[in-house]
């Protein structure tokens, strides 16, 4: 594909103008932005006519505060020396991660609608084609091993890059995961932060009744990482849990984000099936509706 | 071309002593591993150049994609352990970290295909050519001896690809000498010309087919004999050229005879210029129990073996 597109629409301008003045004011112009890609992430899928869109929804928030306030990346220049690196170890939310993208300025917003047609750029997992994506994902369990491999190349150079994974929870399934926790803690990956959207949900239905992986916090604070939790989609608590880590002390660092699954889409919330279903036209419009309110109900605040 | 049964380095042996070489001069060379230090002949290494080496413990999944990340954020990567385990236990991080997402790691795996003897089914790695090929940017190289060894790894250094290495474990006699004449990754050599037949090696056999064709020419048979070094990208020319030229061809492997270089060669030629050709290889089984020679004896890999296929061709 060709250059991205850097339709900085007039919205994604004035929120990156309002995170300059007070944490209040970044605090609501980022859910704003949470609620412009989730409008997208909804259209995208019903365009499509398919997406993961439970998972995508649930990790809109997360993916909002990495991109515009806590990763330091350039979509002028997308694989500029020193930038943090940025892993969707659960590829199959790339709804949020193209709407994403789009809002930051990595991808137009022609190339996002493209999405779902014959010979578009975009697939349905996150490939290094698209500006911005530094792993083709898709399969399960692969990027914190990834993640922990450019984070030691990172401390080899000196460098003070950040590499951050988010995961699924039901993710958490995969051998492979614990040898990458293992070695990020044996090499002291202090610049190696791990996410794991914690929706309670996968496919066939509650974590702990697929396969129980609690006590989250324990088996990874045994593996010698130094573990945070907050509320997924709280943007005051995402923005003090990420200033909140010390980059320098030695620990790799987990974050477990407490989401709901098919967040800020009522009918969605909390419902296995939503895992991938796409909605009809009416289901459509609700969602619509219900979004916008919200984004009427932000913008009149600010 | 000189070849001599007589040596008693390693082909691994001779990898790992040249990367060490190289790696001294060339601060982004990284080496990733295991728990196979000691079967790669990476102590050296490990001990020279501890910032350059990162050791993962017995993980072959992380290994590579630790490799991955590492080649992703910059670094020339080598990843090496045993063959066995790095086209199996980790074949989805070799699909999808290094192969899909193009990032440029260097897998070495040694004591491939029959190396480890009567070990069993579990240490054999007699599927890697024919997996690995069908992966899109995934280049393969089998050398020969370990003269193209070390200038194979020279070529690996800055090769822009995604690479699979398979070398033995024991020392194998040389084909080349120190000249190595005009290694090219992705392309055959003709080591000796012959107009009845022709013999296709790749990796350790190829020995075997010179041998073979020195026997075969006292019998009044002219044999060609190519070195398949790379079997991926494939030498389609060379191939075509040799059933040209000599109507024939014999191909012989350390590898399953299912998807390796004697599919390749039977793609190639029913697609151009058909002529006859006999796959030697392992076959549908689970290996018998006994030295690599044994094996190779017993499934007709070596010298005695072709020589007996070609007089019978």
């Amino acid at each position: 594909m060709g250059k991205p597109g850097f339709s900085c629409n007039f919205v994604a301008q004035v929120q990156m103008n309002c995170m300059k003045n007070t944490t209040n004011n970044t605090c609501i112009a980022l859910r704003l932005q949470a609620e412009n890609i989730r409008k997208r992430v909804i259209e995208i899928i019903y365009a499509a006519k398919a997406g993961h869109t439970g998972g995508s929804l649930s990790s809109i928030e997360l993916q909002t505060v990495l991109f515009f306030a806590v990763l330091n990346i350039d979509p002028y220049n997308p694989g500029k020396a020193g930038r943090d690196r940025y892993i969707l170890s659960k590829g199959h939310s790339i709804e949020a991660l193209y709407a994403t993208l789009e809002a930051r300025g990595f991808l137009s917003r022609q190339i996002t609608d493209s999405y779902g047609q014959y010979l578009s750029p975009l697939s349905g997992h996150p490939t290094k084609k698209v500006p911005g994506v530094e792993l083709n994902s898709g399969a399960l369990g692969h990027g914190l091993s990834v993640g922990a491999g450019m984070s030691i190349a990172h401390k080899m150079d000196g460098a003070s890059a950040k590499t951050f994974v988010l995961m699924g929870d039901g993710e958490q399934g995969e051998g492979s995961i614990y040898e990458a926790a293992m070695a990020a803690s044996y090499y002291r990956l202090d610049n190696l932060v791990a996410i794991i959207d914690r929706n309670q949900l996968q496919i066939s239905g509650r974590t702990e009744d697929v396969m129980a992986i609690e006590p989250l916090r324990q088996r990874w604070e045994a593996f010698g990482w130094e573990v945070f939790e907050a509320d997924g989609h709280c943007m005051e608590a995402l923005l003090a849990v990420f200033r909140q880590m010390d980059y320098g002390n030695q620990k790799p660092k987990l974050l477990i984000a407490h989401t709901r699954k098919g967040n800020g889409v009522s009918y969605m919330e909390n419902v296995v099936r939503w895992h991938h279903g796409v909605p009809d036209k009416e289901q459509y419009q609700q969602a619509l509706r219900e979004i916008d309110a919200r984004i009427a109900q932000i913008s009149l605040n600010t | 071309m000189s070849a001599s049964a007589t040596n008693t380095l390693p082909c691994r042996k001779a990898f790992t002593d040249t990367l060490l070489e190289r790696a001294k001069i060339d601060r982004n060379i990284v080496v990733v591993t295991s728990d196979a230090r000691g079967s790669v002949t990476l102590d050296a290494f490990a001990r020279e150049l501890p910032r350059q080496f990162v050791e993962v413990g017995i993980a072959e999944q992380n290994a590579v994609g630790i490799g991955a990340g590492l080649a992703s954020a910059g670094k020339k990567v080598f990843v090496c352990g045993p063959a066995c385990f790095y086209v199996a236990r980790c074949l989805e991080q070799v699909k999808v970290d290094v192969a899909y997402s193009a990032n440029p790691v260097k897998i070495l795996g040694v004591s491939g295909g029959v190396s480890y003897g009567a070990l069993g089914a579990t240490h054999h790695s007699l599927h890697d050519i024919a997996v690995l090929r069908t992966f899109p940017g995934m280049h393969i190289v089998l050398p020969s001896d370990i003269y193209q060894t070390r200038a194979l790894v020279h070529a690996l250094i800055d090769y822009s690809h995604p690479v699979y290495v398979r070398v033995g474990r024991n020392a194998v006699p040389t084909v080349y000498d120190e000249t190595v004449p005009d290694f090219q990754i992705g392309k055959a050599r003709i080591l000796q010309d012959g107009d009845d037949l022709t013999l296709i090696g790749c990796g350790e056999t190829v020995y075997h087919c010179l041998v073979a064709a020195q026997r075969l020419r006292q019998r009044g048979i002219g044999a060609r004999v190519i070195d398949m070094h790379t079997l991926k990208p494939f030498d389609h020319e060379a191939v075509e050229q040799a059933a040209r030229k000599t109507g024939k061809i014999i191909t012989v492997e350390e590898h399953s005879i299912y998807g390796g270089l004697g599919a390749s060669v039977a793609e190639t030629v029913s697609q151009t210029y058909p002529v006859p050709v006999r796959i030697i290889g392992i076959p549908d089984e689970n290996v018998i129990n006994g030295s690599p020679l044994e094996i190779f004896r017993h499934y007709g890999l070596d010298s005695e073996g072709i020589y007996q296929t070609a007089l019978h061709f």
